[in-house]
């Protein structure tokens, strides 16, 4: 501690789990845009990532809520948010567009692009795996062209509500921090904007990565036209990411309100390392620079691949530091303007630097899982069936 | 329609049950207090207070507020001449045992004294995503601790820091206004301990109460106004280098 800190102000609340959680829709609202580029815009270049970017979304969506439930002090009465929720609250709010991006949007979404697999695997398979695939028809087992057609359309309608929903997801996040006008770290109509394109460049980072790894499992070619589209708009979403929180630095600086000087101090010497080096050179110049040229130059086909590779992982790390300088950094100073305190994480505690990893590692369990039940691979499925036999 | 006796034994735990659940959520006898007659405030006398700490021990006594967090405190402020945009603050555990002393002479030494705001706008009350943080009808901001969930954006929501989490209960925590005391016809447990007078409960509907003869002759403010949260805790003498 440094300085005067309110005497209760010394404690953190928000800890690393409050940290992932931003992290972790963010990578889901970005992931889902991709897939509706295809979807809706009829972006054909990036169809080979479709179905990946919607299970991504998915395996992502699960996992967000946990950080939260181990944060709480009465983990038991989380669903109160639900059955008595307050509506001025702006996180009782955020519950139920958690709740509508799950269930209307992202389940609805799978469900109907899958259903025709579902229902042929469900013919094909036997004994348990016969069980589940009948069950996830949801007993709609009419795979007729007509069928398809309805199908096809009422995924195009769904994926066309969900862009605005998936807009709704991150930027209501941002809306959580944005709101508390107690916090001028927080404080900013700009933050749930600032948020809802960070969260699209981290999903389309996070997405490209996933084709690229899942490639090299499958022992696939990469589609370069793909890459490269992904790229392209990672690279653009990122330019409009970063000039979005340089207008939010530059007013901060010109403005230097009432609490510029202490949260000036504060972003010079305790978020030194996780902002200046890590946030924004590290995580948004260095990868902004590496797709820059790679528009502007032509370069072979495996410097390509590295470049986007590197870019990718700057870029996830880049916006895991931005999510910690949010939360972690909101709490570093006093609302007195007057002192400092730090953040002491734990390892094997419960809101400690293991579990953090877990929640981390998590999502790619369940990715695992329903990439092995729902292969977003046509050639894989019909390979299944194949293999089951159709009776 | 007409019971037996095998249904009324029936009955019978079960209305033993919501019997208990009424007496439950009966408040204490307080047969001559009606919520809706009173909103109450606090007046704060900057130049009374001599940072004695008496009023966070009292506080901490009648709450057991556990160590290392507070319901009230005190705070001492050395403005340097005119540098009134950086204070020396200081607040050694509360303020509870008093202030050893700190060498600073010149410029301007005072105490301030602080405890929730009970705003009548109050940011904490609008982010409780179940609404366990709540408005009396009387103006007391209070906490139902068997329904807070312990989310903690209250606490990131108050611009004073008047809010912590009971680091045994897991709920949010708070100053109640010793609501238990003032709804019998009591003062607070800070303002009974003040030796000079400094605090002084105010009830702001009445029309008897001091509070509005001293509000009409004084210079009063309450802190961060700019913050529009509608504080009811009004100090007098309040300095501009105060946050």
């Amino acid at each position: 501690m440094e300085g005067f800190m309110y005497p209760n102000e010394v404690e953190l609340q928000w800890s690393v789990l409050i940290v992932l959680y931003p992290f972790l829709t963010g990578l889901v609202a970005g992931a889902f845009i991709l897939a509706s580029l295809e979807r809706v815009f009829r972006v054909e270049a990036v169809k080979p990532t479709y179905r990946l970017a919607l299970l991504t979304a998915l395996a992502f969506l699960i996992v967000a809520p946990l950080p939260l439930q181990l944060h709480l002090g009465h983990p038991e009465r989380s669903l109160e948010m639900y059955l008595t929720p307050h509506r001025a609250s702006a996180m009782a709010m955020f519950g139920f567009v958690y709740l509508w991006y799950l269930m209307a949007v992202l389940l609805l979404e799978i469900w109907l692009d899958y259903r025709r697999d579902i229902v042929l695997l469900a013919q094909s398979s036997t004994g348990l795996k016969r069980v589940m695939y009948r069950a996830l028809t949801l007993g709609s087992a009419n795979i007729s062209a007509g069928a398809l057609r309805v199908d096809d359309r009422a995924g195009w309608i769904i994926t066309l509500i969900g862009i605005p929903s998936a807009f709704m997801l991150h930027g209501y996040v941002g809306f959580i921090f944005g709101s508390v006008k107690a916090n001028p770290w927080w404080s900013t109509p700009l933050m749930p904007v600032v948020f809802l394109f960070s969260a699209m460049v981290s999903g389309i980072a996070l997405v490209l990565l996933m084709y690229m790894v899942t490639s090299a499992i499958r022992r696939r070619a990469i589609d370069m036209n793909c890459l490269d589209t992904i790229a392209k708009y990672l690279f653009y979403t990122f330019v409009i990411d970063f000039s979005l929180e340089m207008l939010d630095l530059i007013h901060r600086i010109y403005e230097a309100d009432e609490s510029f000087r202490s949260l000036d101090f504060m972003v010079h010497s305790r978020l030194f390392l996780s902002q200046i080096v890590l946030q924004i050179f590290v995580g948004t110049l260095t990868p902004l620079t590496l797709l820059a040229l790679t528009q502007l130059v032509q370069f072979a086909e495996q410097v390509r691949k590295r470049i986007y590779a590197a870019a990718a992982i700057l870029t996830m790390i880049g916006i895991f530091a931005m999510r910690w300088n949010v939360v972690i950094g909101g709490q570093l100073f006093s609302k007195s303007f007057l002192g400092y305190t730090t953040y002491k994480m734990g390892f094997v505690t419960k809101e400690g630097m293991l579990p953090a990893i877990v929640l981390l590692i998590l999502p790619f369990a369940i990715l695992y899982l329903l990439i092995k039940i729902l292969p977003p691979w046509q050639e894989e499925t019909a390979a299944m069936i194949e293999a089951d036999g159709i009776d | 329609m007409t019971l037996t006796r095998r249904q009324i034994l029936l009955l019978l735990p079960a209305a033993a049950a919501a019997w208990d659940f009424v007496l439950a959520g009966t408040p204490e006898d307080a047969p001559n207090y009606k919520m809706t007659d009173h909103w109450w405030g606090m007046l704060l006398d900057i130049a009374k207070c001599i940072g004695c700490g008496s009023c966070v021990r009292a506080c901490s006594m009648e709450n057991e507020v556990p160590d290392g967090y507070f319901r009230t405190w005190v705070e001492r402020y050395h403005v340097d001449d005119w540098h009134i945009e950086n204070p020396t603050v200081d607040s050694p555990d509360g303020g509870k045992e008093g202030f050893p002393a700190n060498g600073k002479t010149g410029g301007k030494n005072f105490f301030v004294p602080k405890l929730c705001n009970h705003c009548t706008d109050s940011p904490c009350t609008q982010v409780c995503p179940v609404g366990a943080t709540f408005h009396t009808a009387d103006g007391v901001v209070l906490i139902d601790y068997n329904y807070c969930l312990g989310c903690r954006y209250c606490i990131q929501a108050c611009p004073y820091g008047c809010r912590f989490f009971h680091p045994t209960r897991h709920t949010a925590e708070k100053c109640t206004l010793c609501y238990h005391r003032i709804s019998k016809g009591l003062t607070t447990a800070c303002c009974e301990a003040c030796p000079t007078g400094a605090r002084q409960l105010a009830d702001l509907k009445n029309p008897n109460d001091p509070i509005h003869a001293f509000l009409k002759t004084h210079t009063v403010q309450v802190l961060k106004p700019h913050l529009a949260t509608g504080a009811k805790m009004f100090y007098n003498g309040l300095d501009g280098s105060v946050r």
